[in-house]
């Protein structure tokens, strides 16, 4: 088990008016290696709950283990938790303040106290995995297009070897294309590297393609937890807390209700399209 | 801390005081600073008391609330008060090593003590009592004088305006580079004063960019939707005298001849 | 002549050295004509780069042709001293809510832009009033805009364009930023504006699902328009749209996919209604047959 999460609550502006409770005693573990989806409309507290996961945010009751140790216990490291547990935010632009494409790359790991030719090393690596070709390597971060600068600002955690990779919203304002890109690519350090990998995205249907378990936040609470086709039997409680199952699952219920036989767990185009043909006797 | 400061917040009630002119306001705050330091004896204390009592009530809100914002200048006010304290020649009252407790030097110290606090709670009550947007407007239209001596008024009081709107948001997003760059190793704590300032280059970079964008973003915006300047423009919220804007000046009046009135006759 | 008409417009990013000597030239649009009809919802879709967002500022006159012409309402953009009536005319929203805002209040927001054109106060107030009326903002307008989610910046944004009683709303991808509910609200703003105030509008995006309702459909790509057409006929071709970088929604996919697996689906199927309709139509007729040939 790599992370688990004790009865987290956390509130803003303890003690004032405007005193707010962004975490209300949310629990869950997240062993080595799973894929995890996190939903949650905005202000459900899933920005806030990826945060406690690598000690940026201080819980303000629970306890947070990672591989079994109270990151707040006594003598624990918050650096090398936050190496371990890497988190790339939602805009690059809040990370990214280096001349160059592989030194900002380098940032992560020079903090860990590596030598320059380690750090450039470790970079390297990352940028490779990301798949940053090396004709980007020596350009300003700030001349590349909007899906190469995603792509530095993770391979900018990457870096650090993190064993967990949480991403908040990485795909927010890309093209289509460039959002399937980014996606396969995380997808790829799942399969490839194992890494154990928490995905905060508005896109159900991404969710579904990616994710091999789903935590729903809605008013700081854990509301649902389980894989996308159990959440996705809920739509109808998705959708009082804003949220919607993909699109598919709705056609799937609707032609359910038209009285032909389609499994009612259909969560992907692929699933939905093999149904249907199977149904008209062509497999 | 940050949240302590109260001149510069308004607080959303409706009051005499909140509906008067920002201009009187801003008038009326200016005489009664000028008078604190007209003041120089008991009786013109008693005086300033009333006048600020009689304000607060006015304005609707709440003591604690104005109050609060003594708290920024907590170690102003003890600074000011031992020099005054200790550093004033006349009769010895005690002594303690080579600090030496006068009568005059309890008087000053009093005295200077309480002009600052009604410094800061008169000036919290314009500020709590006027929208920043009336605050700017009442600036403009009354430094407008200026603008003969070629002062770029309008656009001193436009860059004021947008200031206030944007520094909510650059406070947040200093936060989000601080968190992003935390989540990479950074440390902004630790270390000398020159690794320390070392350390703020991967926060500054990328807040100085993003302000630039958002510069250039807004001044796009300002264009797209016909800005040219203070040439042509006209007011949604023209500043108008009332009545009761009349009124104010006269008890400005009549208050600022009792202070007077205290230093010559008393 | 609509409303916006370009012909053969063609605009390039220049950059220039210390010296002033042109390094670079960055063709943003490439030879491009179209004509927008008066009281229409047109979509443009593009990906990243494809020339989309430049279009848009030419016809604010935010920037003017390297090439070709512009007009809008009939004014050439290029033409200075039309430059403010034409961004009376044509209205424009931007990407990022927080950065278009100037106002510290709502309402002082909105009534930004008919201060700036020199409208009278009580003027001003009236247009005020109405704009938030019609974007739903009413009851935020004593609030600060920090103070609003996404969606509703947006449509403070968008009350401050009508305001100005424009013809034409221009939309930068106005909700790439937001949530899907925001993205939501404000396209339901967007339309209804489009219906009951019968204002033009370019929408620009690149989410396939807020085209659909659109009366036209533009696709650019490199500087060039590549597909023109009603959303029906541009959904229809799927494999196109994806060499585009773009996508089509999942009910278009999944019916694309079964007809390209033989089942005789209608081409374009843009709502999930449509295409359970069409499905079950199809799933009886292929009963009557078994049951009409037992084999």
């Amino acid at each position: 088990m790599a992370i688990r999460a004790e009865h987290l609550t956390f509130v803003y502006n303890q003690g004032t008016a405007l005193e707010q409770k962004a975490l209300d005693d949310v629990s869950f573990e997240i062993p080595d290696g799973q894929f995890v989806g996190v939903i949650g409309h905005t202000g459900s507290g899933k920005s806030t709950m990826i945060q406690h996961l690598n000690g940026l945010v201080k819980p303000t009751s629970g306890k947070i283990y990672y591989n079994g140790e109270d990151i707040y216990g006594e003598g624990y490291s918050l650096k090398t938790l936050r190496s371990k547990v890497g988190l790339v935010f939602q805009y690059p632009e809040h990370q990214l303040f280096e001349v160059d494409v592989i030194s900002d790359v380098c940032y992560g790991p020079r903090n860990l106290g590596l030598s320059p030719e380690e750090a450039r090393q470790r970079a390297e690596e990352a940028l490779r995995l990301v798949g940053m070709k090396e004709k980007y390597w020596q350009q300003s971060p700030f001349e590349l297009s909007g899906g190469q600068k995603r792509r530095v600002a993770i391979a900018g955690v990457l870096a650090m070897n993190p064993e967990v990779l949480i991403l908040d919203e990485p795909t927010a304002g890309l093209d289509p294309k460039g959002r399937d890109e980014i996606l396969d690519q995380v997808r790829e350090l799942h399969e490839k590297k194992g890494m154990t990998i928490l995905l905060v995205s508005h896109s159900m249907e991404d969710m579904a393609r990616y994710a091999q378990r789903l935590l729903v936040m809605n008013h700081g609470r854990k509301a649902f937890d389980g894989t996308p086709k159990e959440i996705f039997e809920h739509y109808k409680e998705l959708e009082s807390m804003g949220l919607a199952a993909p699109q598919v699952t709705y056609i799937a219920h609707a032609l359910r209700e038209r009285g032909l036989a389609v499994e009612e767990d259909i969560t992907t185009v692929e699933e939905a399209r093999d149904a249907i043909l199977r149904l008209f006797g062509k497999e | 801390m940050i949240r302590d400061i109260t001149i510069g917040q308004y607080y959303p009630v409706d009051s005499v005081l909140h509906r008067l002119d920002p201009r009187t306001k801003l008038f009326g705050t200016m005489v009664f600073i000028v008078s604190l330091f007209l003041a120089d004896h008991i009786w013109s204390y008693v005086v300033a008391t009333v006048f600020l009592a009689a304000a607060i009530r006015m304005s609707r809100v709440p003591l604690p609330f104005m109050v609060r914002g003594l708290k920024a200048i907590v170690f102003l006010l003890l600074i000011s008060v031992s020099f005054n304290l200790f550093l004033t020649d006349g009769e010895e009252i005690f002594h303690i090593w080579i600090l030496r407790v006068t009568k005059e030097g309890v008087r000053m110290a009093a005295f200077m003590a309480v002009r600052l606090i009604y410094l800061v709670v008169g000036s919290s009550i314009m500020t709590l009592t006027t929208t920043p947007n009336q605050l700017t407007d009442g600036l403009e239209k009354s430094l407008g004088f200026l603008k003969k001596v070629k002062v770029p008024v309008h656009e001193i009081a436009m860059i004021m305006s947008i200031a206030l709107r944007f520094i909510p948001i650059l406070v947040e997003e200093t936060d989000k580079i601080m968190k992003a760059q935390m989540a990479r190793g950074a440390d902004f704590e630790s270390g000398g004063l020159i690794q320390k300032a070392k350390s703020m280059v991967p926060l500054l970079v990328p807040l100085f960019i993003s302000a630039f964008r958002r510069a250039t973003d807004l001044a796009m915006a300002m264009e797209a939707r016909c800005y040219h300047g203070g040439e042509g423009r006209t007011k949604m919220k023209p500043l108008r005298y009332a009545p009761r804007d009349r009124a104010a000046y006269a008890v400005f009046a009549v208050y600022l001849a009792a202070m007077v009135g205290t230093r010559v006759l008393v | 002549m609509g409303i916006i008409k370009a012909s053969k417009l063609i605009f390039d990013y220049i950059r220039r050295d210390e010296d002033e000597n042109i390094q670079e030239i960055d063709r943003a649009i490439d030879g491009l004509s179209v004509d927008i009809e008066k009281g229409s919802f047109v979509a443009i879709l593009g990906h990243n780069g494809s020339g989309k967002s430049t279009l848009a500022k030419q016809i604010n006159a935010i920037l003017v042709p390297t090439e070709g012409t512009v007009w809008v309402s009939g004014m050439d953009t290029a033409d200075d001293s039309k430059v403010w009536e034409i961004r009376k005319r044509a209205g424009m929203v931007f990407q990022n809510p927080d950065n278009q805002i100037i106002g510290n209040i709502v309402e002082e927001d909105v009534g930004f832009g008919p201060e700036n054109i020199g409208v009278p106060t009580d003027e001003i107030w009236k247009r005020v009033d109405e704009s938030l009326e019609a974007v739903g903002m009413t009851a935020y307008r004593y609030k600060s805009p920090n103070k609003l989610s996404g969606g509703q910046k947006q449509r403070v944004a968008i009350a401050g364009v009508m305001a100005m009683r424009p013809e034409c709303i221009v939309l930068d991808e106005p909700t790439a930023m937001l949530d899907p509910n925001g993205r939501k609200e404000v396209i339901r703003t967007v339309r209804e504006l489009n219906r009951q105030e019968g204002i033009t509008v370019l929408l620009i995006t690149h989410y396939m699902e807020e085209a659909i309702r659109a009366d036209r459909v533009i696709v650019m790509d490199d500087g060039k328009i590549v597909m023109d057409g009603t959303p029906r006929e541009i959904f229809s071709r799927v494999e196109e749209l994806k060499q585009y970088r773009l996508d089509v929604p999942q009910v278009t996919e999944l019916a694309y996919e079964l007809r390209k697996n033989g089942l005789a689906m209608p081409e374009g199927v843009l709502s999930p209604e449509e295409f359970v309709d069409a499905l079950v139509g199809l799933h009886e007729k292929k009963m009557r047959q078994d049951q009409g040939q037992p084999s």
